[in-house]
Formats: C-alpha cells, sequence, structure tokens
C-alpha cells in the first residue's frame, strides 16, 4: 500500500481547503421520485422535508410520469438490463437503432448516435470530425463538457465573445485558411437562460463556409414551436450540422445523449468517438423510457406549451415583485442577487420556507454575479409558483432587495 | 509606423477585455487570467497577420505572451 499518511495529508489539505473558501459541494438526499414535490434529506441524518422543487432540469416533468416508467419496466422485461458490451461488438440492440431513428426524425437531422451521456458525446465528437488542420471556434460561456471535447482535438481553437455576432464573423475571417471551420455554441446557456442567435449564426457559416455545431441539452423537447429545439425557435431546422443533446434533462431525465446531423459526420463518430467506442451505450430500459418520451412529445406540444405558459407566469411574479432577473424567455429564470453570501443565505431561507433552489456564485458564474438559477418545469401547477412565489417575496423582503437595482443591492451587500 | 505596443495593447483590450480593466504594457495577461491559454491562438494569429510573420508554436508560449511587452519582444525577433 502506497497511501501513506503525507498522501492522505495532501488531500485532506486542498479539502480543508475547498471548504473554507465556500467552493466544496454537500449532496442532499432526496427520498422520493424527481417531481415538482420531493422528499428531502438536509442535512445529512436530518427527517424528510416536503419541499417544491424549482432547480431540476426536470423541464417537461417526465422524469416520473406513469407512461414513461411503464415503458422502461417493459424495456428491462423485453431487454434486459445491461448490455455488457460496448456498441461495435455486441451491445446494440434493435431498440438502440431505433431511438437513433426517432431522434434523427425529431431533430429534423439525417442521422444519429448515441453516446452514454451529452458529456460523452461532446467528448468524442471534435477528435473524431477535426484533425489538426481545422479550428474550432466557440462562444466563450459554451458548457464546461465542449471546453473538454475541445481539449481533446486537435485542431486549432479560438474564442469568440458571447453572442457576439461581430466578433464571431471577425474570427471566421481571421481563419479563413484553415480546412475546416467549425463554430461552437451552447442552445440555450445553461446559467443565464438565454439562447444562441442560431439564424445569425448559419447565415454566417454559410457566407464563410464554416459547421456548426450545437449542444441543445437546454433546449430539446421545449424550445421552439413543437420543442425541437434552439434551431427551430430560430426557423433554422436542418441547418445544423451538429446537434449534441442529452436525454438527462427535458427528455426524461434518465441518461444518455446523443450526435445528431450530417450523416457522414455521425458516421464518422461511429468509426472514432473515443466514448462510443471504449464504452457501453444507455441501458435497455432508459432506451425504452426515452423512446416513449419522443412519443408523447411527438404527439402533443401539451407538455411544452405548459412550460412556456408556467415560465410567463413565474417570471411575471418575480419582475413585479421587484426582482432583479437575467432577461430571457426560457424556464431558466436566474434571479440576480450579485454577492455570494447573499445567493447562500438566501437559498437557506427559501428552503426553510419549503422552497429548494441552489444559489450559485463564482466560479460556477462570473465573480459578482451571484444568483439563485430557478428552473421551471411543466410538472408544476400554478399552486406551486404561488407557493414559491410567496416564499421569494418573503426572504426579499427579509434582505431588502426587492424594488432594488443591481448597483444597488451591490452598494447593500457588495460584490 | 503605428507604435507596436499600442496596437497589441488595444488587441488585447477588444479581445480580452469585458470590463474596466486597465491594462499597461506590463499588465501579466496570462499569468493574471486576463487571456486565458486557450485565447491565445487568436493573439498569435493576429500578431502573424499584422506583422507577416510565423511564430513557431515552441515560440508562442504563455511566458512569452504574458505582457505586453513581451510579445512585441517576440514579434520584433521574426520581423526581417
Amino acid at each position: 500500500m502506497a497511501y501513506s499518511d503525507k498522501t492522505r495529508g495532501m488531500y485532506s489539505d486542498i479539502l480543508t481547503g475547498l471548504q473554507e473558501a465556500g467552493l466544496y459541494k454537500m449532496e442532499r438526499f432526496i427520498h422520493s421520485p424527481q417531481a415538482a414535490d420531493i422528499e428531502v434529506e438536509f442535512p445529512t441524518g436530518s427527517s424528510l422535508k416536503k419541499v417544491i422543487n424549482i432547480c431540476a432540469n426536470n423541464y417537461l416533468g417526465l422524469s416520473s410520469h406513469p407512461d414513461v416508467v411503464k415503458a422502461a419496466h417493459e424495456g428491462l422485461d423485453t431487454h434486459g438490463y445491461g448490455m455488457s458490451s460496448v456498441r461495435f461488438i455486441c451491445g446494440t440492440q434493435d431498440i438502440h437503432r431505433k431511438l437513433e431513428t426517432m431522434v434523427t426524425e425529431f431533430l429534423g437531422t439525417e442521422d444519429t448516435i448515441l453516446f452514454p451521456s451529452c458529456m460523452d458525446a461532446n467528448a468524442g465528437v471534435f477528435e473524431a470530425v477535426l484533425t489538426k488542420d481545422d479550428v474550432m471556434i466557440s462562444d466563450r460561456l459554451v458548457h464546461a463538457s465542449i471546453i473538454d471535447g475541445i481539449r481533446l482535438c486537435s485542431a486549432m481553437h479560438d474564442t469568440f465573445k458571447h453572442s457576439d455576432m461581430a466578433h464571431l464573423e471577425s474570427k471566421l475571417q481571421l481563419h479563413h485558411d484553415k480546412r475546416l471551420k467549425m463554430v461552437i455554441t451552447d442552445g440555450v446557456f445553461s446559467m443565464d437562460g438565454d439562447t444562441a442567435k442560431l439564424d445569425e449564426m448559419a447565415a454566417l457559416c454559410e457566407k464563410y463556409d464554416a459547421l456548426l455545431f450545437v449542444d441543445d441539452s437546454h433546449a430539446s423537447g421545449f424550445i421552439g414551436k413543437t420543442g425541437r429545439g434552439t434551431h427551430e425557435k430560430y426557423g433554422v431546422m436542418g441547418k445544423m450540422d451538429i446537434i449534441t443533446t442529452t436525454f438527462g434533462k427535458g427528455l426524461g431525465g434518465a441518461s444518455g445523449g446523443c450526435v445528431s446531423g450530417r450523416k457522414e459526420l455521425v458516421e464518422m463518430c461511429r468509426q472514432k468517438a473515443r466514448p462510443y467506442l471504449f464504452s457501453n451505450t444507455i441501458a435497455p430500459p432508459v432506451v425504452a423510457g426515452v423512446i416513449k418520451v419522443l412519443e408523447i412529445l411527438s404527439a402533443t406540444t401539451e407538455r411544452r406549451d405548459k412550460l412556456e405558459k408556467n415560465t410567463e407566469f413565474w417570471r411575471k411574479g418575480l419582475t413585479e415583485a421587484g426582482f432583479v432577473l437575467k432577461e430571457g424567455d426560457t424556464p431558466i429564470v436566474p434571479v440576480m442577487l450579485f454577492n455570494a453570501k447573499l445567493s447562500q443565505d438566501v437559498s437557506r431561507d427559501l428552503y426553510s420556507e419549503g422552497i429548494y433552489a441552489i444559489g450559485f456564485f463564482f466560479p460556477v458564474v462570473p465573480q459578482g454575479q451571484a444568483r439563485i438559477r430557478t428552473q421551471i418545469s411543466a410538472g408544476h401547477e400554478i399552486h406551486h409558483l404561488e407557493k414559491a412565489l410567496d416564499a421569494f417575496i418573503k426572504v426579499g423582503k427579509k434582505y431588502d432587495i426587492l424594488g432594488k437595482s443591481k448597483q444597488e443591492i451591490i452598494e447593500m451587500y457588495g460584490m | 509606423m503605428e507604435d507596436m505596443h499600442e496596437i497589441v495593447k488595444a488587441y488585447v483590450i477588444d479581445e480580452y477585455v469585458e470590463d474596466d480593466t486597465e491594462i499597461t504594457y506590463d499588465t501579466p495577461l496570462i499569468s493574471g487570467g486576463i487571456v486565458d491559454s486557450f485565447s491565445m491562438v487568436s493573439l498569435k494569429r493576429f500578431l502573424e497577420n499584422k506583422y507577416n510573420i510565423s511564430i513557431p508554436d515552441d515560440k508562442a508560449t504563455p511566458e512569452a505572451f504574458d505582457s505586453v511587452n513581451k510579445i512585441c519582444l517576440l514579434v520584433k525577433e521574426y520581423i526581417a
């Protein structure tokens, strides 16, 4: 054994440092299925508390939907628990291909390949389709999984200022001599809830002969009139070269992800993407569950329509109460508090009021932009949102931040 | 010819600074967290295009790009 006291002490010091810096992550144990109403053990060992969850990625309220649960049970019965193999040896079932075909149709692309997660899809896709002769030009606020995928790729990497189309164009001009140029963005940015201007980006990519990549994890299933994603919202269905997305958020919330897009690019992933080649794919019960999710969403827009109405109600309520919000129209509604400690205090007090919402601060968001990120769901009923709003107003009054501007809040609590 | 220091400084501010952080010729850019190592590539390409030079990758280190003064020293090595 080489795990000496010295080694143990080194790691203990690092972990203590994280605690002292307020960066230590604590899990809260949920004893119920994921839903609008959940039962939580927090702090660890305490009795269960019933709270309203407004921080899940359960946008469509499908995580515990009875039809999805039933389909997963049936998938377990008919296709077993696991595959004990990667896809290309003996790990592909009929339902894996069926799901890929359904995703292709849902997103309006040419082909799709499943990955164990969207994190894996993003980790594998760039190195599979690009070489050192190419350049990746990414928005500066893309998700961490994209940054990791970019790091694993030999192509040159450059960035453009968040949603700044003039800056993106200058970068496309700067890298005109590259074999391939790929513009990379999130569809919905997870911390701010704003959307990428995919219509303008598609036009620029056409003008400068560049590929367009979008990670639509916080959009698939509910953004756009029929919930196909950010590309539908901006009227550019069919113009995306690569879409990555997850089944771990709106699309059932379990796990799994995919790369969907031009058939040759998808095929390159099938031949070369390492997370696809060297890990099992999605387990059969989850595949069966996601198939049911897509059947539900293809049959009716009822759930994304309800989500849209809930989001409008929530955003209007918070605005009228006098909170400072990040502007947008997605179910991610950040309540800005600016000060890190204030975000933790407000989160704690909301929990006491029966509302589960988490405060985010640096380094998860930029310095001085601490917030409570609220996420609305089609699983919420108006009474959930009214109760949550009452709690926000009560806590907002306690800290005297209602009706206060950003500057006034910063003057009261600091950055 | 415009002063290289001012050109480089103006590019750095326009490209990387999104608040009112003051930049001098000696401000540590990479070690100071103003330019991340990912974003160095655009600075290198800008310099190569602007001054019609080619900076070898092994010379374009975070240390060599860490201030306007250091960048200008590096560029001058490659200007004919």
